[in-house]
Order: C-alpha cells, then sequence, then structure tokens
C-alpha cells in the first residue's frame, strides 16, 4: 500500500470572521515524511491539519497533494485519512464495523468488508477483540482501532490530531515507537499535529514549528534543535538560554550585544546593523561554571534555584540583566565544586556555542 | 457532625456523640420519597386493584372476591375495538411525533451553531405549554370548524365548493390535536441525546467518505434511539391514557379507552372502570416493557 505522495501548502490561509488562524502558510512535505506539526495551542496547528483533511474550508491558497489539487475536495475525495484526537470511534458499532466504516459508505457487500476489516485488526494485533465495543477497550487499544480505521482507505497520507494526548506517559511512549515503525513500514506520510516537543523530535523526520499562525522553522529535528531560527524556536524547544539585547558594535563579523541595563555579550557571524535588536540562544547543556570566561562569553551571577535530576543538576541564575539563565550541569561536574543557592558564580560559554537568532516573522 | 468554636474562648466543650447504626442514615435519606410514592402511587394502584374485583349495582358497591368485571370486560367486543381504536390512535400520533420531532431535535442539535439560540429556540418550542392542555386543544376549534378559518379561506378562495366536514369532530382532529400536545415530549429527550453525540464521529464518518443521508443512517439515528425510546414511552403512554383529546375533537364520535372508564364512572360502576383500568395499565406496562427490550436507555438515565 505505498503510493506516498507529497503534499504542498501554497500560501493557506484561515481566517474566521476577522480573525486569521493561520497566515499565508507554505510547506512542502516530501512523500514518505513523518511531520509534525508542533506549537502551543492557538497556533494554528490545527486548523492547517483539519484543512489539509478537508475538514475545514480555506480562506485563501491551495493545498496540493502528489499532483491534485484537493483544495475544494471533500475529505474521503483527497486520498488523506484523519485520525481524531478522541478517536471518534463510533461507540454503537463493534470494531469491526468500526474499521470497516468507509467501506460500507463505498457499496462493499458484507462479507468482503468484514473480511478486510478483519485483515486490518490482526495487523493492529486487535483480532481477539474483534466483536467487542469501543468502551470496553483501553485507550492504547482505542488509538489502534481509530489507526485501522483511518488505514483502511488506503490514504496516501495519514493526518494525527494530537494522537497521544490522552494516553498516560507510559502508555505514550510505547504508542509513539507503534507510530514511528507503522510509518516506515508503510511508507506513506504522516502529518502529526502536538504540541510536545519531546513527542516531534522523538517521531519527526520534519519538525514545523509554528507560532502565532505562522510557520517559525520547518526543518529536521536536529537542525530545529542545534540552529533554532528564532528565538521563539529556542524557547519553545526547550534547553536553551535566549538573550535578548540591542547591536551596541559590530567589527568584522562579530557583534556585541548590550543587555538592557545589563553586560554585553558577543557573537560571531552576524550581519547586523548596530542599534537593531538581535536575540543569542546558547544551549543549556553548553554552559560552564566556575571558569573564567572569555571577554562576552559569561557574566557571573547568583544561584537562584539548584534542582537535582539524577544525572544532571540544573542551575538557574540571575545577572547581568538577564532574569533567568540556566545551566545543565552533569551530577558529576556539579558536585566535584558544588555551590548554594544564593552565591555568586562565574558562567561561561564557548564562542562556537553562541546561536544568533532571527526575528520573528522574517 | 462538625463543631464550631472560636479558638482560646473557654473551655473546649465535651463533644457528645450520637452514634447512628451504619444502615439508618441511608434508610431515612430514603423515607420521605419512599412515603410519597407509597400514599400517592401504591396505594391508590392498589386500591383500583382491590375494587375490580368488588360487585356493584346502580347505587352502591359491594365488597367482594369477583371476576364478573374482568369478564364482562374482556368478554365485550364493544371493549376490544376501544382498544383497537386507542392503539391506532397511538400507532399514528407515535409515527408523526416520532417524525416531526425528531427533525425539529436534529435541526436544533446541529443547524443551530450557538448554544444561545439553541435554548432561545428550545423555549420557544415550549412557549404553548404555557397555556393548558384544555385551551390549546379548544382553540383548534375555530380553526377546523366548519364555518372556521380553514374552511372559510378554502371556500371564498374557491378550492372546495363546501366546506370540508372531516376537519373537525374526526379521527383526524383527534390526531392533529394529539401531535400538537405530545410533539414537545418526543422533541426533548431526542434533543438531549442528539446533543451528546460528540461532533467528531459526524465528521470522522465524512472522512470516512460518507454521505449526509448515510451520516444520518448510520451514526446519528442508531445513536439518537435511546432518546427515540424515552419519547416513544412518553407519547404512547399519554395517548393511552388520552380522554378528553378524544372527547373534544372527535365531538363523541371516537372511542378511547380512558373515555370508556370515564363514562363507566360517570354511571357509577366503578368496579367496573377499574377492572378496565387494570387492564389498562398492563397492557402499557408490557408495552414499555417491550420498547425498553428493544433498545437500552440506560445511558440516559
Amino acid at each position: 500500500m505505498t503510493k506516498a505522495a507529497e503534499i504542498e501548502l501554497a500560501s493557506v490561509t484561515k481566517a474566521y470572521g476577522n480573525t486569521v488562524a493561520v497566515h499565508a502558510i507554505s510547506l512542502k512535505i516530501p512523500a514518505g515524511t513523518y511531520c509534525c506539526l508542533l506549537g502551543p495551542s492557538g497556533c494554528g496547528k490545527t486548523s492547517t491539519l483539519r484543512m489539509i483533511a478537508g475538514h475545514e474550508s480555506i480562506t485563501s491558497g491551495d493545498i496540493l497533494l502528489g499532483n491534485a489539487n484537493v483544495t475544494d475536495l471533500p475529505p474521503a475525495k483527497r486520498g488523506t485519512a484523519m485520525m481524531f484526537q478522541s478517536y471518534a470511534l463510533f461507540p454503537h458499532l463493534d470494531l469491526v464495523d468500526n474499521v470497516a466504516f468507509s467501506l460500507k459508505m463505498k457499496g462493499v457487500d458484507k462479507d468482503t468488508r468484514r473480511a478486510k476489516a478483519l485483515d486490518m485488526l490482526k495487523l493492529m494485533q486487535l483480532e481477539p477483540y474483534a466483536n467487542r465495543h469501543p468502551a470496553q477497550l483501553s485507550g492504547g487499544q482505542q488509538q489502534r482501532v481509530a489507526l485501522a480505521r483511518a488505514l483502511i482507505t488506503d490514504p496516501e497520507a495519514l493526518l494525527l490530531d494530537e494522537p497521544l494526548s490522552a494516553l498516560d506517559p507510559f502508555l505514550k511512549i510505547r504508542m509513539r515507537a507503534e507510530l514511528k515503525k507503522l510509518q516506515t513500514s508503510l511508507g506513506i506520510s504522516f502529518v502529526h499535529v502536538t504540541h510536545s516537543q519531546e513527542e516531534a523530535m522523538a517521531l519527526a523526520d520534519l519538525i514545523v514549528v509554528m507560532n502565532d499562525g505562522r510557520i517559525e522553522q520547518a526543518a529536521h529535528p536536529r537542525t530545529v534543535f542545534e540552529r533554532p531560527a528564532t528565538a521563539f524556536v529556542a524557547r519553545f524547544m526547550g534547553d536553551h538560554n535566549v538573550i535578548s539585547g540591542r547591536v551596541s558594535q559590530t567589527e568584522n563579523g562579530s557583534v556585541t550585544l548590550s543587555v538592557p541595563a545589563g553586560a554585553d555579550f558577543r557573537a560571531e557571524g552576524s550581519a547586523a546593523e548596530t542599534g537593531e535588536p538581535i536575540d543569542i540562544a546558547i544551549r543549556t547543556d553548553h554552559i560552564r561554571i566556575g571558569e573564567t570566561a572569555i571577554e562576552g562569553f559569561g557574566f557571573t551571577g547568583t544561584v537562584s534555584n539548584i534542582e537535582y535530576r539524577g544525572s544532571s543538576v540544573k542551575l538557574t541564575a540571575t545577572g547581568a540583566g538577564i532574569e533567568e539563565f540556566t545551566a545543565i550541569l552533569g551530577d558529576k561536574v556539579f558536585f566535584s565544586n558544588p555551590v548554594k543557592v544564593g552565591e555568586a558564580i562565574q558562567l561561561s560559554w564557548a564562542p562556537e556555542d553562541v546561536i544568533v537568532l532571527g526575528r520573528a516573522g522574517n | 457532625m462538625a463543631t464550631v468554636r472560636f479558638l482560646g474562648v473557654g473551655e473546649p466543650k465535651p463533644k457528645r456523640e450520637i452514634r447512628l447504626p451504619g444502615w439508618l442514615p441511608a434508610y431515612l435519606q430514603a423515607a420521605p420519597l419512599t412515603l410519597i410514592l407509597a400514599c400517592f402511587l401504591l396505594l391508590p394502584l392498589l386500591m383500583i386493584a382491590v375494587v375490580s374485583f368488588w360487585d356493584y349495582d346502580f347505587a352502591q358497591m359491594y365488597p367482594g372476591f369477583v371476576t364478573m368485571n374482568y369478564a364482562e370486560t374482556l368478554g365485550s367486543w364493544v371493549t376490544w375495538k376501544t382498544y383497537l381504536n386507542t392503539l391506532k390512535f397511538a400507532v399514528i400520533v407515535w409515527g408523526i411525533t416520532l417524525f416531526v420531532g425528531f427533525w425539529v431535535a436534529y435541526f436544533l442539535a446541529f443547524h443551530i451553531r450557538t448554544a444561545a439560540m439553541q435554548t432561545v429556540l428550545f423555549l420557544v418550542c415550549t412557549v404553548p405549554f404555557l397555556t393548558s392542555n384544555i385551551i390549546r386543544m379548544i382553540s383548534w376549534i375555530p380553526v377546523l370548524g366548519r364555518n372556521g378559518l380553514i374552511n372559510s379561506a378554502l371556500v371564498s378562495a374557491g378550492i372546495v365548493p363546501e366546506p370540508i366536514e372531516w376537519l373537525l369532530y374526526s379521527d383526524f382532529a383527534v390526531v392533529l390535536a394529539m401531535v400538537h400536545l405530545y410533539t414537545l415530549f418526543m422533541v426533548t429527550p431526542i434533543f438531549n441525546t442528539l446533543m451528546r453525540i460528540d461532533k467528531s464521529l459526524v465528521e470522522a464518518a465524512r472522512d470516512a467518505g460518507a454521505s449526509s443521508w448515510q451520516i444520518l443512517a448510520n451514526v446519528i439515528i442508531p445513536l439518537a434511539k435511546p432518546g427515540m425510546a424515552i419519547g416513544t414511552i412518553f407519547v404512547v403512554t399519554l395517548v393511552m391514557a388520552d380522554f378528553s383529546t378524544v372527547q373534544v375533537m372527535s365531538g363523541g364520535q371516537s372511542a378511547s379507552v380512558a373515555l370508556m372508564m370515564k363514562n363507566q364512572m360517570s354511571l357509577l360502576q366503578y368496579p367496573a372502570a377499574a377492572a378496565n383500568a387494570v387492564v389498562l395499565l398492563i397492557l402499557v406496562l408490557l408495552m414499555v416493557a417491550g420498547i425498553l427490550r428493544i433498545v437500552d436507555i440506560r445511558k440516559e438515565l
């Protein structure tokens, strides 16, 4: 059943009355990609997914699936299948009839469709429950039924709306491994909406970070984590300290930024002009404490909080005009030279760890 | 048994504990409703059942145990005809109220977007209930009568040469009035079940390629069945027990079981009426049991 197709959004906009939920986004999802739409609630990721699925009309722009423009097609004619957040299983039908529903709608006769549905349930290892009703299943089983029901239409792309949000943490991790395995074996594109960056990093080949109806960054998870494009992405992905300031000085490829009422920091490789606002990010696990910093690549702060996390220690400091600056230190490093809350410490980082961030909306 | 005392004020009083046996509070809590049901439902029913075995003549009832009342009730072809007539009304009115009630509820639940508008329109449905049954029924007379609104409009428009006779004082009039009186009893429970249908089920069905009619037949109607069953119980029991609508709207030309009982009572044949009531009660209970067998309404209660 591999007939994967590329999904392309061309300046797709969604407006509800006067409020614009999605601002003219363009995106290409290559065939056979596991794509995660990631963002906080209200960022337009679910609207985007529902527009691809055809459950939401498109205010302007086009959606292409393979070579076909599906903008005005009904959901079932698009070659996509959707898995709903609450799974939306029909409570009055048993599993076989739930899975066979789309075949019944197409007018496939009873024996054929029940046989096909049973095959699908076998694939999902749900055969023993075939005659049960959805209410008699656990959350994980319900999700597999929803998957089976979506996949029986033999779609070119599967759209998943926060598929793991209803599961407990343990099951979440198991089901996400199953999702990834399924996507790899089917070879079709999965578009998965989530607000969990951990989930997105674990699953995706392509992470699309959205904020306020716009795409902030669309790239491979490693790129998104190691080179976040904007301050929003760096903050949302977590594990980054973002320092905001204005450029006070430029000299051959290196800029100095000043934090209001604080210290100056340096960053390499920015073309920013003097006076412009600028954001830089430094990974929390690249921060060192107690070492003398190269000028512009560190500051002296006061420890405001220490959290022990087993293999690491999370240390939060304030100072130099920065309200919260986090360092993740290995437990060995921290306990060889422990500090207490309220002590002043030297925080530093290497010049190559500074990431210059773009401004939102660019 | 919370004790309130001001901290530091006076000596703390020794707590007086009233210990009740564990089972008592539950029984005490259930007692008021039990008493009401026993006095106003169980006792009258028992009395009717007892009286139905008594003997009577034109002036008096004689306590006893005779089965004559039942033999007379069940042995008379008039009774059977009346029961059949009542059942006929019940079936016709049930069919029409189910159809109308479902579509009204469907419109309210799926086509009205805002909850405020839904509430407003639902209240509009209940407005006729601000007047009494009798008044609503009687108000049909000037509409349907020989010189009523409809007939005079039809005649003056030249559609019919003379007034239509069967509009009033006919089975048609009885059914029309009953539908008017009882449709809301169908709308309310169905609306209730439809509101509980997860809208994403409709989307899931559409995603699976179902047309609007297929969604209706495969998703919405099966899920609305409990509401339909509750509405059916309301309407069927109301129609089976109705006597005023039948009397007024048929002009005495049609009979119902309850009307027959009323006539027996006005002739002081209380034991006969009581026997009739017991038979009707058993019939209605059997019908309700039948409905409950077909549709599981437990989730709705």
